[in-house]
């Protein structure tokens, strides 16, 4: 795949729309009561309102070695890439999407896999007990050898043995430093009203750093999607504009391990009860989760067309939505 | 090359020059081309590269595999007999001179 096919926006975009694209300039300083930017250079920005949309970045491990790998820009992918050999051996930490995804595209480029999470169940944040077992199954088929329930706390761990590639996925830390700095409200992320609105009203803040209220989850929450970062930022948009909205889009997610597509719709959380309807033998059925009766969340693997009924279902009241 | 036209759903045509294999969607993207929003990448997750495809290319179309078929029902705007999401259309020779048009709205 090239680098310029996964693009969302050519470099010609900004001009073309007349946005003026500033990069590798930090924004460093926000002086809310005069509504002032102040960027790394010293230059001074003026702003009516402000998004902050910082993003997030990897929790990293302690320890030395230059065959470790994060993956969160397109260098860090492009690196890692012109790295994985045939034969060679790949230890992934982390058992969420992250390693999970570089698990199964080394595995079939042909390297050697083990993984080691933290977690005594795979994607223990984003799925239900038996999607974890069912991905287990599959890349354990693959010949993916796992060690769960293992915490790695250093790079220098002998433990870790010695591979050619060390991928860490063990997740993020959103960027609030900003935002604290300028005395507005955010610990594990930029805390929201339901239209993004960080505490100062002429400030918001969207995608992986606002923890934002969110009716699926029940409270307040930061979620780390294409969905959120798209949905958030039109919904903010709208509001400048002058059609304000209040953020309320059912959550989905992906992931692709082998041949397997995962698609969720709804929040993954707590749960008493899952249904199974289809043939997880064939690799082909989705698992309906629901917590105190009501529906909370669907997971289809396979199955496109489940998963885009889910995403109806979900957007209904929630009376509607009880098992009985 | 093959040149791929856009018009929009007021009547406004662009073409464009376009590299085989990449798709309908990235050439839009690449050239600027509104009313294809995309916001997936091209993973077939969003709905929001939908167009509509002149008639007479329909036929020399792969048909839409089956999550490209779920995913149509949630295009913002009217799905018709010949929808398709233009991330799941790859460009080709003999798709020179094809004609799409976007629709109102994507989301």
């Amino acid at each position: 795949m090239a680098p310029e096919s996964i693009e969302f926006r050519p470099a010609d975009f900004f001009d073309r729309e007349q946005i003026e694209f500033i990069s590798g300039d930090a924004a460093v300083e926000i002086e809310r009561g005069s509504r002032l930017i102040r960027l790394q250079s010293g230059r001074e920005l003026h702003y009516s309102e402000l998004v902050l949309a910082t993003g997030a970045h990897v929790r990293t491990l302690p320890g030395a070695t230059d065959k470790v790998a994060y993956i969160r820009t397109l260098t860090d992918s492009l690196s890692l890439r012109s790295r994985m050999r045939k034969g060679g051996e790949m230890l992934a930490i982390g058992g969420g999407f992250i390693g999970l995804e570089a698990a199964a595209a080394a595995r079939s480029m042909g390297m050697t896999v083990r993984l080691m999470a933290a977690e005594p169940r795979l994607m223990g944040r984003a799925v239900s007990h038996y999607i974890s077992d069912w991905f287990a199954a599959l890349h354990e088929r693959h010949g993916v050898q796992f060690q769960l329930g293992t915490a790695v706390a250093t790079l220098d761990d002998p433990a870790l043995a010695s591979p050619d590639i060390i991928v860490v996925g063990i997740g993020v830390i959103p960027n609030v430093a900003l935002a604290q700095g300028a005395g507005l409200e955010a610990f594990s992320g930029i805390v929201t009203d339901n239209h993004l609105r960080t505490s100062d009203s002429a400030i918001f803040a969207v995608g992986d750093c606002a923890l934002h209220p969110n009716a699926w989850a029940g409270g307040l929450v930061r979620l780390e999607s294409v969905q959120n970062a798209a949905d958030q930022a039109r919904c903010v948009a709208s509001t400048i504009a002058g059609t304000p909205k209040a953020y309320a889009h059912v959550p989905w997610f992906w992931t692709e391990q082998f041949e397997a597509k995962l698609q969720i719709a709804g929040m993954p959380g707590e749960t008493d009860e899952s249904v199974v309807r289809g043939d997880p033998a064939a690799g082909k059925f989705s698992v309906y989760n629901y917590q105190a009766g009501k529906l909370r969340f669907v997971e289809s693997v396979n199955k496109p067309a489940d998963h885009i009924a889910a995403r109806k279902l979900l957007e209904l009241p929630p009376s509607i939505l009880g098992s009985s | 090359m093959p040149n791929i036209t856009y018009i929009s759903h007021t009547g406004e045509s662009r073409t464009v020059t376009a590299d085989a294999g990449v798709s309908v969607m990235q050439a839009a993207v690449r050239n600027g081309v509104p009313g294809i929003v995309a916001d997936c990448g091209g993973e077939c997750q969003c709905a929001t590269c939908h167009v509509y495809v002149d008639e007479k290319f329909l036929g020399l179309l792969k048909p839409a595999e089956e999550d490209e078929d779920a995913m149509l029902t949630l295009t913002a705007s009217e799905r018709k007999p010949n929808s398709r999401l233009s991330c799941q259309i790859a460009i080709t020779d003999k798709l020179d001179g094809l004609i799409v048009t976007t629709p109102e709205i994507q989301q």
